[in-house]
């Protein structure tokens, strides 16, 4: 990848803080910046080595619960570490784990693998409430981050210092992840995915690819724990959860599984719709949902694969042909959009009768009870749909034309 | 000796119930070689189309209505959305199941509340069957096992003596093969489909008023039914029946051993005991107890 | 970004229900506005609403009207401290929050270290269902309340009671197997060998929580042990099935549980809980006769929810109350005139105990019966979410029975 993408990857990074401010959006930023960390790192096994796994979550959540029994520790000066260093701590407590899991697991690929995975998740998470003693039952243990020695003076209390270090960590994981796709094992990793029978052929254990790639993959997601631990100063049995593996999963699917910087585009989408949008409208996980089925139906290579798929065009400077189909798509899809907000609030609007049949939206006040707006968000509905099946006919006509070019 | 007799009843009639829900995941995975993440789901709409359909007509009419329209609106999902899904590979389509999961969910939030619903057991079917020393065995327990042998037995006659049945007894096993013989095969995924999520439905009316119809009912079976389905072996109902036997003796034997490992007792673990054998037997044997082909 | 953040928090208060354009002292009300507990959390919404409009309604307090403002906390510590971050941000300076315990642990801790990191910006954090009882012992926090009796204090009205009830003989512990099931039935182990060492412990079982569909085997071993006497802390579904399962057994024993009258579980276990399943709590509809009936009627019919939480209706009047003793809505004046002091209620005189901020309210002990109407006896007026069946009161126990020592040792500002 050209070292251009890299230093607008460093620019975005640093300057995200003054472009949105407030401490909520400041903490929504540092979590894009752990859940990135851990999409990529659960993109070396998806994407990277074929291997879907359902709990992931163990690696991350495990390497948390260390941190923070070793954060715990500092506190009561057992031992001298800059805080900063305390991921790569994370990052060994996952590796462990990765050993212990993934000795056993990496037998098989594919829906096998996929299995073993869900199982282990479970087990874990079944562990956690029932020994207290180390994982603190579903509580969790909390601590404080602003202990140990104050590095350079920083205490690292203040919520942008924290950012920088989670920014810093992401920037160099990012770096070491893409450094070992173009090392012989990342390659291996990609001929096991596509074909484990030749690559055993040529004399490579698929085990033994497969139980590596797992194992540096869980090291980045302890890493990632580490991070997670000292952002929210607390882990408990959601760090384990399927709900925080399935999450993963879902950042990484609607970022784009095939391309390296896809689940960190997928990360931001993910806590924008969990945390942005839940603050917003209530029915944030049916859109979720939707989004996610249809990324999935229309956009298997995710938003990643949308975005890149117009790098060609724009090389040959054709872009300007794409302008009117995609202005035609995007007014279709608005058009859908405005339709099924209407229904889907006006439906969680009747649902719930804390305040009556009236509700705002976009600034206007409607009543859910009127047959009026579902009327008129159905018909909108059903427009949109019209509209976008004859958009995307337009669009992959106009892409037909410019295939040869 | 009651206590035991009372035991192996109801490790019967539970291992049943996960049968029922287990069938048709079966059939579904070993045929399409999709995991329908979603076949709980379906298994909760049943119980909810169930409760909707008792109020109005009653109880006997849903038991045959409710399975029917949740194989409908399974056939819709296979045709509109798992065929787009399908042509790009196993992932994609145990996803699209993934989120299509999530959906129902919060599609059963919106239409009937986030509580349970008061779906209860008919009248004519509640109350003892027989009693043993004072422990009193329900009647609807009866039925339960009652309407999943009879399931059992009407698969096995379709499957062993319709055409269709054969088609899909070569489709279990040689998908390919199938579909080069100039079978229909899309056609044959759709029904099946719609069979394998109608059988789960049946077990949703079935066991909706048993236990509890509320929107957390797909997520507290749904692990298991996994479970049962990789123990049992792809490709293999037979396989299917006793993991689900398998399954049901030992969740319902490990509650009620009073037996301490390092201070812990066995009834703590006992739920989670199944994913614990189905990690062995991943381990040790990944085509599972009796399954022809591997994941 | 910056604007659309602040249209979200605009937006979230109107589509949650701004009661006045002009309100001014807001209550940020963190609990599960989404997902499966959804309808817990707004129950406890609409109750704090209801609160706030009387309030208002008699001139606000000090001035000021109040507004509550709610944000989902998803059932989640980590989402929980998101929203608390978004309340900062919003200028919020009193929270309120009662499920669940877990985001309860990280509130405390989170409120604490943002008080310590921003004197004269304090948040008080008043606790209305989050019964683990270390919040009130070794996690006590000034800046915290409690206001309803934790899960220590609802054991020792529960085994009082049992005590001079000779017909109990047998007991089985069944719980779900996280920190509340083992602080519930530790502390019944403790307090039953206290008060009556002759009563047989004969089972104690911890299942993990929510996983569990068939509970059949487990009654199995309450009827093979002769349990007379179930004590539980289940609730949500673990509740339900455990009791139907006990019905479809013919199970004879009398459950003792804390959450029988929760969101949910009346519909659910229906004719199964009749007549033997019995709950602990501050209050139920059909405490009579009592100066809020009518009171409690009217918010019924307005609401469409029940009114289940009487100390929500005594936290904000005593909010109310302490911050026109102080005369001022700033937290720290606010939380000093809070602690220590009583409060009279319809049930009788409570009491926010200064040592560790907990409530000390009177119990009631009720058992489900069917509801007058019905056939069932004339003390049951009123049932619950409209099932035909309601509680009866089988006993009161006074504030001073479930009263607890503490192990507190707050540091005050």
């Amino acid at each position: 990848m050209k070292l251009s993408v890299w230093v607008v990857a460093a620019a975005l990074l640093a300057a995200a803080p003054w472009a949105f401010r407030g401490s909520f959006a400041l903490t929504l930023l540092t979590q894009m910046g752990t859940l990135a960390i851990f999409a990529l790192s659960y993109n070396m096994l998806l994407g990277q080595g074929g291997m879907l796994s359902f709990g992931h979550a163990v690696y991350s959540g495990l390497g948390a619960y260390v941190t923070v029994h070793a954060l715990n520790f500092l506190g009561k000066g057992a031992f001298l570490t800059p805080l900063p260093l305390l991921p790569l701590l994370g990052g060994v407590a996952g590796l462990a784990f990765g050993v212990l899991f993934g000795y056993v697991t990496t037998k098989r690929a594919g829906t096998t693998f996929a299995m073993i995975s869900l199982g282990i998740g479970e087990m874990v998470y079944a562990c956690v409430l029932m020994f207290p003693g180390f994982f603190g039952g579903e509580a969790g243990i909390s601590t404080n981050r602003t202990v140990g020695q104050p590095l350079f003076g920083l205490n690292f209390g203040p919520a942008l210092q924290v950012y920088y270090l989670v920014a810093a960590w992401c920037f160099a994981c990012m770096l070491a992840m893409y450094a070992l796709t173009r090392t012989p094992l990342g390659r291996m990793a990609n001929a096991v995915r596509d074909n484990p029978e030749r690559a055993e052929f040529i004399g490579y254990d698929t085990q033994k690819v497969r139980f590596l790639q797992l194992v540096l993959s869980a090291f980045f997601a302890g890493v990632s724990g580490a991070l997670s631990c000292i952002n929210f100063e607390i882990v408990g049995a959601e760090n384990v959860s399927a709900l925080r593996s399935g999450g993963v999963l879902l950042a990484t699917f609607i970022g784009g599984i095939p391309f390296f910087f896809g689940p960190v585009l997928g990360s931001v989408i993910f806590i924008l719709f969990v945390a942005a949008l839940s603050g917003v409208t209530k029915a944030w996980l049916l859109y979720l949902g939707l989004f996610f089925c249809a990324m999935v139906l229309y956009a298997p290579g995710g938003v990643a694969s949308l975005l890149l798929a117009q790098i060609g065009v724009i090389r040959a400077g054709k872009f300007g042909r794409l302008v009117a189909p995609y202005a035609a798509g995007a007014a279709a899809c608005a058009l859908a959009l405005c339709g099924l907000i209407g229904v889907v609030e006006s439906v969680y609007r009747l649902s719930d009768s804390t305040q009556g049949t009236r509700m705002a939206l976009a600034g206007m006040q409607l009543d859910a009870a009127q047959p009026g707006i579902w009327l008129t968000s159905t018909l909108l509905l059903a427009a949109g749909l019209v509209a976008l099946r004859l958009a995307a006919r337009f669009i992959s006509s106009r892409w037909a034309e410019l295939r040869p070019a | 000796m009651d206590f035991l007799l009372v035991l192996v009843l109801n490790s019967i009639s539970y291992g049943l119930l996960l049968f029922m829900l287990a069938s048709g995941l079966t059939i579904v995975f070993s045929l399409m070689g999709v995991l329908n993440f979603a076949h709980a789901s379906f298994y909760m709409l049943g119980a909810y189309f169930a409760y909707q359909i008792s109020r109005w007509i009653g109880f006997w009419p849903a038991l045959v209505l409710a399975p029917l329209a949740v194989g409908a609106l399974g056939m819709a999902v296979e045709r509109f959305a798992l065929r787009r899904a399908h042509k790009y590979g196993h992932v994609a389509e145990l996803l699209f199941t993934f989120g299509l999961a999530y959906l129902i969910e919060e599609a059963t939030h919106l239409i009937w509340g986030r509580s349970a619903v008061p779906y209860r057991v008919p009248p004519d079917l509640d109350g003892p069957l027989f009693s043993i020393m004072g422990t009193q065995y329900p009647m609807y327990r009866g039925f339960m096992m009652l309407v999943a042998v009879a399931m059992l037995v009407s698969i096995w006659l379709v499957l062993k003596k319709t055409r269709i049945g054969l088609v899909i007894q070569a489709a279990l096993t040689h998908p390919e093969t199938v579909e080069a013989l100039g079978h229909n095969v899309p056609r044959v995924f759709m029904l099946v489909f719609g069979g394998g999520v109608a059988l789960a439905g049946l077990a949703g009316v079935i066991g909706g008023n048993a236990f509890i119809t509320e929107p957390g009912m797909a997520a507290a079976l749904g692990p298991i039914v996994f479970v049962i389905v990789v123990v049992g072996g792809m490709g293999s109902l037979g396989g299917a029946f006793i993991a689900s036997l398998l399954i049901g003796f030992i969740q319902t034997f490990a509650v009620s051993l009073d037996w301490g490992l390092f201070g812990y007792n066995i009834s703590q673990v006992a739920p989670v005991l199944p994913y614990l054998v189905m990690v062995l037997m991943l381990i040790v044997r990944p085509k599972g107890l009796m399954g022809t082909r591997e994941g | 970004m910056e604007i659309r953040i602040r249209h979200a928090a605009l937006a979230a208060a109107l589509l949650l229900g701004a009661s006045g354009a002009q309100a001014q002292l807001k209550i940020a009300y963190i609990d599960p506005l989404s997902g499966s507990f959804a309808n817990v959390g707004e129950a406890g919404l609409k109750h704090f609403q209801a609160m706030a409009e009387e309030i208002n309604a008699k001139g606000g307090v000090n001035g000021q009207k109040v507004e509550i403002v709610g944000f989902d906390n998803k059932v989640s510590p980590q989402e929980a401290l998101n929203q608390l971050k978004r309340v900062i941000d919003d200028g919020i300076r009193f929270i309120t929050q009662g499920n669940s315990s877990a985001v309860a642990g990280a509130l405390i801790e989170a409120v604490n270290r943002h008080n310590e990191r921003n004197p004269g910006k304090e948040i008080l954090y008043l606790n209305y269902a989050a019964v683990d009882p270390a919040f009130t012992n070794d996690k006590c926090s000034f800046w915290h309340f409690r206001f309803d009796a934790n899960s220590d204090m609802k054991m020792e009205a529960l085994t009082t009671w049992m005590a001079q009830n000779q017909k109990i003989k047998k007991v089985y512990l069944i719980n779900q197997d996280y920190s509340f099931g083992q602080a519930v039935r530790k502390a019944a182990r403790e307090m039953l060998n206290k008060k009556r060492p002759d009563i047989q412990i004969v089972g104690d079982d911890l299942h993990p929580l929510g996983k569990v569909s068939d509970f059949s085997p487990y009654v199995a071993k309450m009827k093979q042990a002769g349990a007379d006497t179930v004590i539980t802390g289940n609730w949500g579904q673990d509740m339900s099935l455990l009791i139907k399962a006990a019905k479809d057994a013919g199970l004879n024993a009398d459950f003792y549980t804390y959450y029988a009258g929760g969101l949910g579980a009346l519909p659910a276990m229906g004719e199964s809980a009749l007549g033997h399943v019995k709950q602990i709590t501050e209050w139920h509809e059909n405490v009579l006769p009592s100066s809020i009936e009518k009171w409690s009627q009217d918010f019924e019919k307005k609401y469409k929810t029940d009114f289940y939480y009487l100390r929500i209706r005594t936290a904000m009047q005593m909010f109310a109350e302490a911050a026109k003793r102080a005369k001022s809505n700033d937290p720290k004046a606010v939380g000093y005139a809070l602690e220590g002091l009583r409060f009279e209620t319809p049930t009788g005189e409570v009491e926010m105990r200064k040592q560790d901020h907990q409530l000390i309210q009177p119990l009631y002990l009720s058992t489900v019966q069917r509801m007058a109407a019905k056939g069932g006896p004339k003390e049951v007026k009123y049932d619950v979410e409209d099932t035909g069946f309601g509680f009866k009161t089988d006993a009161k126990l006074e504030a001073s029975t479930s009263a607890q020592p503490t192990s507190c040792k707050m540091t005050r500002p």
